[in-house]
């Protein structure tokens, strides 16, 4: 206890470093809390349910059996297709999950903001953390699926750590985008639930991008998920190595709004104690 | 460094400088993306009212001081609180605080009904900024101020006001503070442990803590401030003898109350 005068932390708003680069110490001194915020999400959503963490694994399977029976009588050309929407889907749902999680504790997490001093990036990163956590927890059905349709399982399935990654940092550089509206606007929140059902269809989840008509395609193609689905499936349900081409871009567009978003958000994440 | 008490030499560690701190509060219903945008279109605008919750405010605390804070509700008490406990920039002037800051106004914020008495001292805990291997260490010690083994690996939701109080004071105070930041919370709880809590902020003063404490209770300004800020309408209005604050502070109130509301 005697070694705080070594370590005291000093707070002087006439001296401040960089906001993003502040940010980014408090985090490292937080991370605790990230480990914390994981744990709570990932046990407290459970505790009271019998099934437990199998939830997790069960929920996406019930979705993709739905989806598998509607679109599988359209769709006809693809082998193993619910495997392909599974592997789809578990991409697709951490993303969206996360991102959407992220944001309703970022904006509407007010009440601790205005009571304690944190660094409100812990709370996104720990909504991603989370989605993490379930993802891999998915795995396993998705394994399981992969086995009973007959899609070969290869040794590239252990490189999925790459897209999980880069899909991680896109979430969340997305989420402190959105939340750096949010902060002023709070209905951003809504407005993403809707954006996000249509982002659901313009991502090659449930078809392949080759039945879209060229002309279609070039603008799908604007859409940075298409890559993050496909490099998931490519070390997932396809067993192959993906292109350098395609991780080079979806690592670039991951790693540009992540930096875009965490900087923007820590210069106005000061308002919302300022919102009452 | 509390057991031996050597003479120190008090630095400062809270210092704020002609701080201001303005509100925008929207007029209309101007708070959604939508409106804002049909507005913009329109060429309405949007029309916001400033709100000074604190106007110049130039106050100072040293190591070891109690200081407390007084003033009619709305007056910018737990703005200033707020300000210390780096919540919020001001709008201008400095905010300079030295040291780390144990926010007694957040007790309990971040407790999660589902998860038992053990895991919330985690989550509590790394929410004030503790690591997870200090809170390990001082489990034992926190559990036992609190005086919750019993209930420890029960949900939180079957505590009572009073254990989660209990836990939350012991977990922000486990370790002493430098300063110690006391939001009209101390008269919860029963008394015995009112008294225990209060037994151990003063031996944390002793041992150097800065205190800044707002309350409406005049009792416990006047027995433990050392020096008291009468705040009125977001400006100061006096700083210094608790007695003569709490004096003049009441008299304003009386002198308000019989004139007929503005």
């Amino acid at each position: 206890m005697s070694t705080t005068t070594q370590t005291t932390p000093i707070y002087d708003t006439d001296r401040q470093r960089s906001r993003a680069l502040y940010e980014l110490i408090q985090v490292w001194h937080y991370r605790d809390l990230i480990y914390q915020l994981i744990y709570r999400d990932v046990t407290a959503r459970y505790k009271r349910s019998v099934l437990g963490i199998a939830w997790t694994m069960l929920n996406p399977l019930g979705t993709m059996i739905i989806l598998s029976l509607v679109f599988s009588q359209i769709f006809t050309s693809i082998e193993g297709y619910v495997a392909y929407v599974l592997s789809g889907l578990l991409v697709w749902n951490f993303f969206s999950q996360s991102t959407t999680a992220g944001m309703n504790s970022l904006v509407w997490g007010g009440d601790l903001f205005r009571r304690i001093y944190l660094p409100r990036t812990v709370f996104a990163i720990s909504a991603v953390g989370t989605g993490m956590v379930n993802l891999v927890l998915s795995l396993v059905p998705l394994l399981l699926v992969m086995l009973v349709v007959g899609v070969k399982i290869s040794a590239t399935f252990l490189l999925v750590v790459i897209p999980i990654i880069l899909v991680a940092a896109f979430a969340l550089g997305i989420t402190l985008l959105l939340s750096s509206v949010g902060v002023f606007f709070p209905d951003v929140v809504e407005m993403y639930q809707i954006a996000i059902q249509a982002w659901f269809y313009l991502t090659p989840v449930l078809y392949k991008l080759d039945i879209l008509p060229d002309a279609v395609q070039f603008w799908v193609r604007l859409n940075p998920m298409v890559y993050f689905v496909d490099i998931f499936r490519m070390t997932t349900f396809y067993g192959q190595l993906f292109s350098w081409r395609i991780l080079a871009v979806a690592a670039g567009v991951a790693a540009l709004t992540l930096i875009i978003g965490w900087w923007i958000f820590a210069q106005v994440s000061e308002e919302l104690a300022y919102r009452a | 460094m509390n057991e031996h008490k050597e003479p120190m030499n008090r630095e400062r560690v809270i210092q704020l400088e002609n701080v201001r701190v303005k509100y925008q509060v929207p007029t209309e219903s101007a708070r959604t993306l939508k409106e804002f945008i049909i507005r913009s279109v329109q060429n309405r605008g949007v029309h916001t009212q400033e709100f000074l919750a604190l106007d110049g405010i130039s106050l100072e605390a040293d190591q070891g001081d109690f200081l407390g804070i007084i003033g009619a509700n709305g007056a910018g008490k737990s703005t200033l609180l707020k300000l210390i406990a780096q919540v919020m920039r001001p709008t201008s002037g400095r905010v300079y605080v030295r040291g780390r800051v144990a926010p007694l106004l957040a007790m309990g914020a971040g407790f999660h009904p589902d998860l038992t008495g053990r895991e919330n001292i985690f989550l509590n805990g790394t929410l004030l900024g503790y690591q997870r291997g200090d809170l390990e260490k001082r489990l034992e010690h926190i559990v036992d101020f609190a005086g919750l083994w019993e209930f420890i690996d029960a949900p939180i939701r079957t505590f009572s006001t009073g254990m989660n109080m209990r836990l939350a004071f012991s977990v922000a105070t486990d370790l002493q503070p430098d300063i110690l930041l006391v939001d009209e919370v101390l008269s919860v709880g029963d008394a015995i442990f009112q008294e225990k809590s209060l037994e151990r902020i003063n031996r944390y003063r002793e041992g150097g803590m800065t205190t800044v404490m707002v309350s409406h209770g005049m009792d416990v300004i006047r027995n433990q401030c050392d020096r008291v800020a009468w705040i009125d309408h977001g400006q100061i209005r006096y700083v210094g003898d608790p007695g003569t604050a709490i004096e003049r502070y009441t008299t304003a109130m009386h002198e308000r109350e019989a004139e007929p509301a503005l």
